[in-house]
């Protein structure tokens, strides 16, 4: 149910009212006219503003790819048998083009599957680390526990760094700084570029605090978020949080980072307190919010839901963060009811239409739409009722109604879906009212497949007179369109239709008498 | 009043190597670029002597895939790869494992798992990483904590800076750069944009003008600046090839990704996705039917396409709007039908010697023009359909002002259905930063009705959102939206999509604002537009280069200046559009290359800023 992570924007909608594959007069008509409906302004589609990109004539440019298709197909015809040469490239079963990386990949490692056999040994621990191993030039504990291993250290990095400048020389030959004595002491500046091309330095010869800001500052300066980095671990390390977090105050990008590392190794203890310390409390409150994605027991969720309510959230997201919690408080309770219901099996619509999925963690909408469903009629007081949880979570008349309508068109409850309608009424009118156009409610009763006769009565409630013909049309609600061409004495178009009725029937008939009608004044 | 600058016919069915000569085609010969790349990966697989297996993050395969294929490693005697997943690696005798991955924490523990559960009794082999782009601290520890880290013969970063995608057309394919800028407030990807600045100028020769507009922009000019008086002392003795450089923040222009692509490659971006300059398309369309044969096994897969200048066609169609694909194809397909003609005409053995040289070429064409074909079918499905349709007019509703500041039905309507939540979170954003912000009732209605619908966990989205500008509620400043709007003339009526003679045919009316910025920069320069900058985010400004006295260029008569833009935090394919429409019309004098941290539709934008619930390991 939920559609947040579908990847397109685009969807290629499935359930649209009507196929437009082909740019056909009628359906065309019907976008004018639905647009125009939608801004009430006669001259809306005459203005030029929004003259591009539409597909109003026949033989626009797009039809023209109709000539190419046909010419793609008669070459192909020609050349037929030698397809397989000309291909832009070779592509492999799988639509990977041969030669290329990610193609390779799966090609290689299919190949060794067959020797994966191997007899498993029990894990006998051979430890004796080998000298050479050790030789990784650039080791956090290198960085942090004093002096590196000065002899056989700088191999590799440096002959990597050597062999890429030498590519980019000469403007990135290296800078004078580097050429100095190894153990000498480096400054803030020597230090930060060093840390940058990935070298082993210590950090522990700056000692006060003054020196460590000092490093900070020229890490933040080099923009490098690695240095700043190695750089907050080793304050991290060294300082008491309340001066960490006081002078991280005044460096918004250092903090950034920081946060950023604390996040990155789910260090949110430290995070929270950071967080609090700096006065942001709302940011604390959200983080804190965020891992209850990660908890999967359903009670776990809601107890952890419920303390996030006493966090110092704004007050617009605590109303929602409550309305989170008292969903889920909500499903966990149908949940249990529902499916001791659907066992017992005693109750018909369970049997009828068994649940396909845990109504947990869904959308409230969702769980409406569930309810509206299967808890239609329940009286107020109870949990499930769809009217109280639209008065719980104030869900607006629109959105409530739309659900209600879908579900119980589903259900095919004809009687439950007028009931909606006649329940705007009042002082007795019967004229059916709703929040939704009449064309929103044919649209979502079509897609829930309503039959003609049901359909019927609400395209005729569709206000425009050309709109409700073409909806009319569309759904061969025959009457309306009949009696329209009658209000609008245009005997061709009544002829023309009788074609499109079922020979014998009443509508046949129907347009027959009118056709035949001598009192009618055609006009034409 | 257009010339077209690749009127060359290239063999599409070209070896591999010759594969990346549509990065020489351009006004700046970027295959120096990549051959620079593929030599420092060269050099780092020989530094592991011996046999190797490369363990692959596969995120990594796609760009690698721009710079090398398969048969490059295997010269270097990599015999097996591996995508990286949990448990034991696959056997394979060799002497080196190379794990090619992205510094991310999750990546270090599958890794760790690798490493650990090798069986040390019967195998000795050497283990190494390579970082892409770079190595990260944070990684190196992980690996420490988990015990590993000393397994590790060599850990060494490949810096994959800048990326070669096409002749015009550079890319750091570093997705999360929006994000990290604007959201976290994480400079590194800047920093990777520098040296990438540096690596290029190294290259090209160095860049003698510099102008930026946005925050991000003056911190990259920042560093350039520092990095060339760190190396102050040895003279790049390059002929410059760019004369500018224009540093562009994202935010500086939030409105156009937001906006539905109307060009042709746009589209394709827009619904199937380009990634890594592929593209998977629904397989039935290209489902060949061979007479005599029933339609009943239909391909499955997808079909995978490579999008680049490389074929003609596509060079020549990508950057259309998609109103003028279709005439442009079946002119393409009278031309490729008379060729075939020509052999009804051919008598002498030489005329037949003539045409039967020509087949390849022929067929070639062929299969391009019935790719295209199909795509442009696929698109057209699409383009027509009444929700398309209806997406577009409230996006063009809102570019050109109207009733921005209330809750718009059709956007109700859209999350009533439950139409997926990016479109949703598009089009309010763009509402949002046509409006200069939300009106407080507007907003809560908006953000209750995602929450209620799509799930409270949204919340935090939401607040990306508002964090990265996208979404805010309306101050007391007034809207200056309609200024800019109208001072860059941002909106064109009369938009001509057929033969068009201004960028605003790239979104059917809408002219990005990243593109006027361009645009009005070349001629008649930012003086004359200072009000409206002001009006934008982030600083505006101008750095000199001193060049070495010999290398000033001396300009031919006529001859075009060349300007690099720089787009930090992404650029869509309609906007690479309207540059390349820019360069290409006659006696505007400048042509351009764009560099880019990341190509980006708005569905993937605003993707990178969501909170996911899943953990993204891929």
């Amino acid at each position: 149910m939920t559609s947040c992570d579908a990847g397109c924007v685009l969807p290629a909608n499935s359930f649209l009212p009507f196929c437009v594959d082909n740019l056909n007069k009628e359906s065309l008509t019907l976008y004018v006219q639905m647009i125009k409906s939608k801004v009430d302004e006669e001259d809306y589609w005459h203005s030029s503003k929004f003259k591009a990109f539409t597909f109003d004539d026949e033989d626009d440019e797009l039809s023209r790819l109709k000539e190419s298709r046909q010419a793609v197909n008669n070459i192909r015809r020609l050349v037929e048998e030698d397809d397989d040469e000309d291909d832009v490239e070779r592509v492999s079963w799988s639509g990977e083009p041969v030669g290329s990386i990610s193609w390779s990949v799966k090609e290689t490692a299919a190949s060794s599957q067959r020797a994966d056999r191997e007899p498993a040994f029990p894990k006998i621990s051979t430890d004796t680390p080998s000298i050479s191993r050790s030789q990784s030039g650039y080791s956090l504990s290198s960085l942090f526990k004093g002096k590196p291993k000065v002899g056989n250290f700088q191999t590799f990095s440096d002959a990597l760094t050597d062999s890429s400048v030498r590519l980019y020389a000469p403007e990135l030959r290296k800078p004078k700084s580097e050429y100095k004595d190894y153990v000498s002491d480096w400054s803030p500046e020597e230090t930060v570029q060093r840390l940058q091309q990935g070298k082993a330095v210590s950090l522990e010869r700056f000692r006060t605090l003054q020196d460590k800001l000092l490093l900070l500052d020229h890490a933040i300066a080099a923009h490098d978020g690695n240095v700043i980095t190695a750089v907050l671990i080793y304050l991290k390390r060294t300082l008491c949080k309340e001066v960490l977090f006081r002078e991280l105050e005044s460096r918004q990008t250092a903090l950034r980072h920081f946060i950023h590392y604390l996040s990155e190794t789910q260090n949110q203890r430290l995070l929270l307190e950071l967080h609090r310390a700096l006065g942001k409390a709302e940011d604390a409150a959200l983080l804190q919010y965020k891992e209850h994605l990660s908890i999967t027991d359903e009670n776990k969720r809601r107890d952890f839901l419920k303390n996030c309510l006493s966090l110092p959230f704004s007050a617009e997201d605590l109303a929602h963060v409550q309305d989170h919690y008292t969903l889920l408080e909500r499903q966990i309770i149908i949940e249990v009811t529902d499916r001791q219901a659907e066992c017992g099996g005693k109750v018909e619509i369970f049997q009828k239409f068994p649940r396909k999925a845990l109504i947990l963690n869904m959308p409230l909408i969702t769980t409406l739409y569930y309810c509206c469903f299967y808890h239609y009629a329940e009286p107020e007081g109870t949990f499930s009722s769809p009217l109280n949880i639209r008065q719980t979570f104030k869900i607006s008349e629109k959105q409530y109604f739309v659900t209600a309508l879908a579900a119980r068109a589903k259900l095919k409850a004809w009687l439950d879906v007028d009931a909606l309608f006649a329940s705007r009424n009042w002082l007795g009118f019967t004229r059916k009212k709703s929040p939704l156009s009449f064309q929103r409610v044919v649209d979502i009763l079509q897609k829930n497949s309503a039959p003609t006769h049901v359909l019927q009565d609400y395209v005729a409630l569709v206000d425009d007179g050309e709109l409700r013909l073409t909806l009319a049309q569309k759904h061969k609600c025959h009457d309306i369109v009949i009696s329209t061409y009658r209000d609008m004495k245009d005997r061709q178009l009544l002829l023309g239709y009788r074609g499109k009725v079922v020979r014998g029937s009443a509508e046949e008939r129907k347009i027959d008498d009118l056709l035949s009608n001598p009192q009618i004044r055609w006009k034409n | 009043m257009m010339r077209l600058r690749r009127s060359h016919l290239i063999c599409c069915a070209a070896s591999k190597e010759k594969m990346a000569a549509h990065l020489s085609y351009g006004r700046v010969n970027l295959n120096i670029l990549r051959e620079a790349a593929r030599k420092e990966l060269r050099e780092f697989l020989d530094k592991c002597a011996g046999s190797k297996a490369i363990v692959w993050d596969e995120y990594l395969t796609g760009p690698f895939g721009l710079i090398a294929q398969y048969s490059l490693l295997k010269e270097h005697e990599v015999e097996k790869m591996f995508t990286l997943k949990n448990g034991r690696l696959p056997p394979a005798d060799v002497k080196n494992i190379i794990f090619f991955v992205r510094p991310r924490l999750e990546l270090m523990d599958i890794i760790a798992d690798n490493i650990t559960s090798e069986d040390r009794r019967h195998s000795s082999r050497d283990f190494h990483i390579l970082f892409v782009p770079r190595r990260s601290m944070l990684c190196e520890q992980r690996l420490k904590e988990q015990g590993v880290l000393a397994s590790f013969i060599n850990i060494d970063e490949y810096i994959l800076d800048l990326i070669p995608y096409d002749g015009d057309l550079l890319s750091m394919e570093y997705e999360s750069a929006f994000r990290e800028c604007y959201l976290e407030n994480d400079q590194t990807s800047l920093y990777h944009t520098a040296k990438g600045l540096m690596t290029l100028q190294a290259l090209y020769g160095t860049i003698p003008q510099i102008y930026g507009k946005g925050e991000c922009a003056r911190l990259v000019a920042n560093m350039m600046l520092r990095m060339k008086r760190e190396f102050a002392g040895s003279q790049n003795q390059i002929l410059p090839v760019f004369d500018t450089l224009l540093l562009l923040d994202r935010n500086v222009d939030l409105l156009t990704p937001l906006a539905t692509q109307l060009t042709y490659e746009g589209l394709i971006d827009e619904i199937y996705g380009i990634s890594n300059g592929y593209v998977k398309l629904p397989p039935e369309k290209f489902a060949q039917k061979k007479q005599g044969e029933g339609s009943k096994d239909l391909p499955t897969e997808p079909k995978k396409l490579q999008l680049n200048s490389a074929e003609e066609l596509y060079a020549e169609i990508r950057d259309k709007n998609f109103n003028a694909v279709g005439a442009a194809l079946s002119k393409k397909a009278k031309i490729i039908s008379a060729a075939f003609e020509e052999r009804h005409n051919a008598k002498t053995v030489g005329e037949i010697k003539q045409f039967v040289s020509q087949l390849p070429h022929m067929q070639a064409a062929r299969s391009s023009l019935a790719n295209h074909t199909s795509i442009a079918e696929l698109i057209k499905d699409i383009t027509t359909s009444e929700a398309f349709f209806d997406n577009l007019t409230v996006e063009q509703e809102f570019m050109t002002g109207v009733d921005t500041d209330k809750v718009n039905t059709y956007i109700e309507d859209c999350i009533a259905q439950k139409d997926p939540l990016i479109k949703i979170l598009r089009l309010v954003c763009m509402q949002s930063v046509c409006n200069n912000g939300l009106k407080h009732k507007v907003m809560d209605y908006y953000k209750r009705e995602i929450l209620q619908t799509y799930g409270y966990e949204h919340i935090l989205t939401l607040n990306n959102l508002e964090k990265a500008g996208l979404l805010k509620p309306q101050t007391g400043s007034r809207n200056n939206y309609p200024t800019i709007r109208k001072t860059l003339k941002l909106w064109m009526e009369d938009a001509n999509e057929q033969n068009p003679n201004d960028i605003s045919y790239v979104y059917s009316g809408y002219s990005p604002l990243s593109i006027r910025l361009t645009q009005i920069l070349a001629r008649p320069g930012w003086r004359s537009i200072e009000e409206v900058l002001k009006m934008l985010p982030g600083p505006h400004f101008e750095e000199r280069q001193q060049l070495p006295s010999g290398l000033h260029k001396k300009r031919q008569q006529g001859e075009n200046r060349t300007t690099l833009v720089f787009f930090l935090g992404g650029v869509t394919y309609a906007e690479i559009a309207a540059l390349r429409f820019l360069s290409q019309v006659e006696d505007s004098g400048m042509e351009y290359v764009i560099a880019t941290t990341k190509l980006i539709n708005g569905t993937t934008w605003i993707k990178s800023l969501m909170d996911r619930p899943e953990s993204p390991t891929q």
